[in-house]
């Protein structure tokens, strides 16, 4: 097999000399290469000793974005529980690289979350109202606990009354699916709302009314 | 930039929002608009800009104001652009901050990138044109331009030439790339089919393969990035890159851990030690795989795995009973602790407090208080 390795290697390195620039260049291309690598069982960012890396510096690109994923989520995890949009994530990261760095698409967010999973610690992708929540911490989160967030993704808050009319549950299953979330720090109650309370959700906050709050201050928020 | 009016920025009914991106200056033309830099927004609907630092410092165009629009890569110093070709402004429209603009055309500076994603979108919203069967209740005013009716800037039509051309020639190039890539793939799969063959003579004839050609074979394996079917209970998926990986790790984690109190969570050391690095990176397998090592090595720290998945990193002088017997003082001393007090109180990370807090519980030294103000621990009476 090893001859065989040399002959890819040549290859491989030969493709990179025409199109290593592509591969930074372009998110269609990695979006396409990843897509290819993929149907024929070949995991381009499985290590960074792999001739792709090491070669077409795909690994790099993906290990480095992972690093800067992880140091926002943790970054956030006092304010919003360990949930955040991939928006507010991919605008995070973007602010974080600086102006020099090259940018980075969605997808190309999504493939080195997908990595990150090899390390435990819960990172996991929520499908909500067309996007995804990036869940960065080890909550148990079922399918009772996404579809309440699914429903409140659309005002940022939910209500008992809400869930009870459009999931159709009851009392009590409502409560504590909602007291689970206000555990985990996903959620916090609005209890001076008019009407009954809120459970409005840090992660679903828009850049438009909110802003950063300090790990400090957080806490003093907790009741 | 006088196709623009000032709005309030709040979306009508049947008008969605599909992208926005801090950090973008407008220019009219080609000089630097009298705006400062601020957040740019897509809707189904209208281009709207919010001045960043003067939150009712709001405008917004009518996307059927655009006739095209064309990237503009940025270079040292230069941030990426968005090109956008607009249709002259029609006589009734709003108010706005420019009077008159001498330019048929704008400039979307990202100053924070983002460009890929709204240049994505804007294309998808302009293909589909939502805003011509989505009415929406306060009338955008809509440029008087019908299908026939189109009245250019001469300079438009040039544009769409040259905008076409480029087109063309990237689509070249692209397809170039793209069939050395199927070119590429095609060996790659070849490798793939190879590999799955001797994989399967290896599992046959356990016996006869040598521990050194299993080795071989599972560093061609990490070469071309084939997951490992056959030798997982040796060493897990290690290699020889990985042992040399464990023994680095097992020296230069050594300080951090003990100023971590003995134990680090691995998504930390990944950054630790990528940040270190600089290049050639670590991937997430790589830094599992050299970890699950220790052990074999000898080396003084070990992988652990919490019941919640949780993965850290841990210091083998740590012992176990020490670690929970200092848990089970410092909740004595305070009463009760939830895993926040605990983290300030030792300069830990709330997840890895929480970790020890909870093991404790397992053995049976604390007991908790679990309620909606937080988990709590308290010494175990029972």
């Amino acid at each position: 097999m090893s001859k065989q390795l040399e002959t890819f290697k040549t290859h491989l390195e030969e493709f990179a000399s025409k199109h290593k620039q592509e591969i930074r260049k372009s998110a269609q291309f990695r979006v396409q290469f990843q897509d290819m690598c993929a149907t024929i069982g070949v995991d381009p960012l499985a290590s960074g000793k792999g001739f792709w890396s090491e070669m077409l510096g795909v690994g790099d690109f993906y290990y480095e974005l992972g690093v800067q994923i992880i140091e926002v989520c943790l970054a956030l995890k006092h304010r919003n529980g360990g949930l955040i949009t991939l928006e507010e994530l991919h605008q995070r990261v973007l602010k974080g690289r600086g102006k020099f760095a090259q940018d980075v698409s969605q997808d190309d967010l999504i493939r080195a979350i997908k990595k990150l999973k090899a390390m435990g610690n819960g990172f996991g992708m929520i499908p909500v109202g067309g996007t995804y929540l990036v869940q960065s911490v080890p909550a148990e989160l079922n399918m009772d606990h996404t579809v309440v967030l699914q429903l409140a993704e659309k005002k940022g808050f939910v209500t008992v009354s809400e869930i009870k009319t459009s999931l159709k549950w009851e009392t009590e299953r409502t409560c504590h699916v909602l007291d689970d979330l206000l555990k985990e720090g996903l959620a916090w109650l609005d209890g001076q709302a008019a009407g009954e309370p809120q459970y409005w959700l840090p992660a679903l906050f828009s850049e438009l009314c909110s802003r950063d709050v300090t790990p400090e201050e957080a806490s003093e928020m907790v009741p | 930039m006088d196709r623009f009016v000032w709005s309030s920025g709040l979306l009508e009914i049947n008008e969605t929002l599909v992208i926005q991106q801090r950090g973008v200056r407008l220019y009219d033309g080609e000089e630097k608009g009298k705006m400062d830099v601020g957040i740019l927004l897509l809707s189904t609907h209208r281009l709207l800009w919010r001045d960043h630092k003067n939150h009712d410092c709001c405008i917004a165009m009518p996307l059927s104001q655009i006739v095209l629009f064309e990237e503009q890569a940025g270079g040292i110093g230069k941030s990426a652009k968005i090109v956008v070709h607009l249709h002259p402004a029609p006589s009734n429209k709003e108010p706005g901050p420019y009077q008159t603009s001498k330019y048929s055309y704008i400039k979307l500076s990202f100053k924070e990138h983002g460009q890929i994603e709204f240049s994505r979108r804007l294309s998808e919203e302009m293909t589909q044109r939502r805003w011509e069967h989505m009415p929406v209740s306060q009338p955008i005013y809509t440029s008087t331009t019908s299908q026939a009716g189109r009245m250019r800037a001469v300079g438009i039509v040039g544009i769409e030439r040259k905008l076409e051309e480029k087109r063309k020639e990237m689509d070249k190039n692209i397809s170039e790339a793209f069939e050395d890539l199927s070119k590429l793939m095609e060996k790659a799969k070849e490798m793939v089919e190879l590999s799955r063959s001797i994989a399967s003579k290896i599992k046959d004839k356990q016996g006869d393969i040598t521990e050194d050609e299993t080795i071989r074979f599972k560093s061609y394996l990490l070469s071309m990035g084939i997951a490992n079917p056959v030798t997982r209970e040796t060493h897990g998926s290690g290699t020889h890159y990985h042992m040399q990986l464990a023994k680095q790790l097992g020296e230069i984690l050594l300080a951090p851990l003990e100023e971590q109190g003995g134990m680090m969570a691995l998504t930390e050391v990944y950054c630790l030690v990528n940040r270190a690095r600089g290049m050639e990176l670590l991937s997430p397998e790589d830094l599992v795989n050299a970890c699950k090592m220790f052990e074999a090595l000898k080396l003084p720290l070990r992988l652990r795995i919490f019941d919640s998945g949780v993965m850290v990193i841990q210091l083998q002088s740590h012992s176990e009973e020490e670690m929970i017997a200092s848990a089970l003082d410092n909740v004595s001393e305070k009463g009760s602790l939830t895993s926040e007090e605990f983290a300030k109180l030792l300069g830990l990370s709330v997840l890895l407090s929480k970790e020890r807090l909870l093991l404790a519980e397992k053995m049976g030294h604390l007991c908790r208080d679990d309620s909606v103000e937080g988990l709590r621990f308290y010494p175990n009476l029972f």
